[in-house]
């Protein structure tokens, strides 16, 4: 390397600190939903970009690893090429846009179409760990409604959206009882993609600037909180995309004229060229 | 047909271009050297070392260079270089008493051992724009008198003597380091010091000002304010003994608070304490006067549901590198949510549309 990075150690931070992260993270894998507070550390890129994810990634990668980096469900959004330029740069791990391909994914607001597998790790980008944060903005209330399972007032307020608009109004980052005990945001996800939550890959969620990491270990039950007379339901445009005419994929809005006329295309990059490298559409 | 749109690398290489491009600014113009903001942005520098807690003058100057005079930019710099350095150890408390002092006053005793030194301030300055500088005159040498090497004893030990002010428990346990350890709750005042005094200079000053005005009011005289140099001193295990390694520029304020005593205190003066590296009054003032204001559960006051008297509320939006990080991430593409929200709408007022009116 040439760039000056050679001074630093693999995937940019040190080994004391790796260890630090990987303590918490299995922690947090053994207790699921459970938000374990880490030392996070400041990185080279700003808090809100995903830092939290960052340092989970890096204190998970070794050089034999495939990476995939998405925002948005896409490998080419700027911020996932920059995260994707500094891993590739500072761990020189090889890099892929293949969901299938990939052994560790780190992404922000999506979880990828294609089925994730045993052996696979998705690393999630978390701004606000906490699901009851808007509802009590106090960590040390918050930490003990969590102790005690005391989550009336998540309950009262999907209560109070039926009763306002007639439906519950949460659309993202919609929150779930991971494994019958923990309440959890699932970062800002798409409620669409919530069933996906169940998987048989390794979930880890990284909040760097809340410092905060937890996890949803493969095949633990994750259940998207509702009413038995209000089911959950993973909505999305009722259109298939415009590309690759996909059903059943999570889909972008996008205006392509000043007329306002749009078109609905695939959030996932890859999943979408897959199918039309196969020929769909 | 729609073409998504590709590119996210060529455009963030191209950004990074243009953004060297301003920085260096007309070419026409000599560049700034890293030694010129070094000597002659020293409080700028001040600030970065302080709020990046690290202090290095050169490094702070440099971040200050690239960031292009942003200082909260300079500072994120600094602290992204910072915590990637290895911890070698930590240093004895520094003995403030024995500061070499620029500056040294008291606002509640005229005349004090030591005395009173103006030192280089802004205070007594009619803030009238000087169009010398402009013409970049050359400034005429200040008039130089003997050292003054009188001992300067702080002025709260005098009122400490009467016991007229609150004695301040020595700590046993070394500090915790809110750079190595979760921020958790409730923190001691160690920490709470920590987050105040590497927070945003301007949270800190708004939140100082906010007690003035009555949101936990708990008047404050400035017993000293004193900035100069510490000597910095390390234990060696291989010598069993300490050793000077440097010596660093600080601010310091105490403040004597009014108090009248309470269910579990008899009457006697507080104190606030604020402390910050380099010349950095306004920074190290507010900090005293907010560190005074979380003080109100260990010296048995009311809460008053003031935000000066809220740790949770203080500590967790002091952080400028944190919050404008969070801030500034609303930029990020966000089209997966806000689809996810525009499909809810339009389903809401569909719901609606059929709703019969009653």
């Amino acid at each position: 390397m040439t760039d000056g990075m050679q001074d630093y150690n693999f995937a940019y931070l040190d080994e004391e600190t790796k260890r630090m992260i990987r303590r918490a993270l299995l922690k947090a894998l053994a207790i699921p939903g459970y938000q374990v507070p880490f030392a996070s550390r400041e990185m080279p890129m700003p808090y809100g970009w995903g830092t939290g994810g960052v340092q989970v990634t890096a204190a998970c990668l070794v050089p034999e690893d495939r990476l995939k980096v998405i925002d948005q469900g896409a490998d080419d959004t700027t911020n996932a090429v920059s995260i994707r330029g500094f891993f590739a740069r500072t761990a020189g791990v090889a890099t892929t846009e293949r969901t299938a391909e990939a052994t560790l994914i780190q992404t922000r607001h999506r979880i990828p179409e294609t089925p994730l597998r045993e052996g696979q790790i998705l690393v999630y980008q978390v701004p606000i760990p906490e699901p009851l944060r808007f509802l009590e903005p106090r960590e040390t209330e918050t930490r003990r409604m969590h102790a005690l399972e005391d989550y009336g007032l998540m309950h009262v307020k999907l209560y109070e959206d039926i009763a306002r608009h007639g439906a519950i109004s949460t659309s993202y980052a919609y929150p779930v009882k991971v494994a019958g005990r923990y309440v959890m945001d699932p970062s800002p996800i798409p409620k669409f993609d919530n069933p996906k939550l169940e998987s048989p890959a390794i979930q880890l969620f990284g909040a760097g600037r809340e410092q905060r990491i937890y996890a949803v270990p493969p095949y633990t039950r994750v259940v998207s909180l509702d009413f038995e007379d209000h089911p959950f339901e993973a909505s999305k445009p009722d259109h298939p995309c415009a590309l690759c005419g996909a059903t059943d994929s999570y889909l972008d809005e996008v205006i392509t004229d000043d007329t306002g006329a749009r078109m609905f295309v695939c959030s996932d990059t890859d999943y979408c060229a897959g199918r039309r490298a196969e020929g769909a559409a | 047909m729609y073409v998504a749109v590709k590119g996210g690398a060529r455009a963030i290489e191209n950004a990074h271009a243009w953004l060297a491009e301003e920085r260096r600014g007309d070419p026409g113009v000599a560049e700034l050297s890293v030694a010129q903001i070094r000597g002659q942005l020293t409080l700028a520098v001040d600030r970065v070392m302080a709020e990046g807690s690290l202090y290095d003058p050169d490094l702070a100057a440099l971040a200050i260079k690239q960031a292009r005079g942003d200082l909260i930019e300079a500072i994120f710099l600094i602290r992204a270089y910072r915590t990637t350095l290895p911890r070698l150890g930590a240093t004895l408390p520094v003995d403030t008493g024995a500061m070499a002092c620029d500056r040294r006053i008291s606002a509640t005793f005229k005349d004090l051992p030591g005395g009173q030194v103006l030192g280089p301030t802004f205070d007594y300055t009619h803030r009238l724009l000087d169009f010398k500088l402009a013409a970049e005159a050359a400034q005429p040498e200040a008039e130089r008198a003997a050292p003054d090497l009188r001992p300067k004893p702080r002025v709260t030990e005098f009122l400490n003597q009467e016991g007229l002010i609150q004695d301040e428990a020595k700590a046993e346990d070394a500090p915790p380091d809110l750079t190595r350890a979760p921020l958790e709750f409730p923190a001691c005042r160690a920490l709470r010091q920590q987050a105040l005094t590497r927070g945003d200079e301007g949270f800190v000053l708004g939140m100082a000002y906010s007690t003035q005005r009555g949101y936990g009011r708990n008047h404050a005289f400035v017993g000293e304010l004193r900035i100069g140099t510490c000597s910095v001193e390390m234990e060696i295990p291989e010598l069993g003994f300490a050793v000077e390694i440097g010596e660093v520029e600080v601010t310091e304020c105490e403040t004597v608070n009014q108090f009248a005593g309470s269910k579990t205190e008899p009457a006697q003066f507080t104190r606030g304490y604020g402390l910050v590296f380099g010349h950095g009054e306004r920074k190290a003032i507010s900090m005293a006067l907010v560190d005074r204001a979380l003080r109100w559960r260990e010296l048995g006051e009311d809460d008053t549901g003031a935000p000066a008297q809220d740790e949770e509320f203080v500590l967790q939006h002091a952080d400028n590198i944190q919050a404008t990080g969070f801030l500034e991430h609303i930029k990020l593409p966000h089209y997966v949510d806000f689809q996810s929200e525009i499909e809810l709408v339009r389903k809401l007022r569909a719901a609606a549309g059929e709703a019969p009116d009653d």
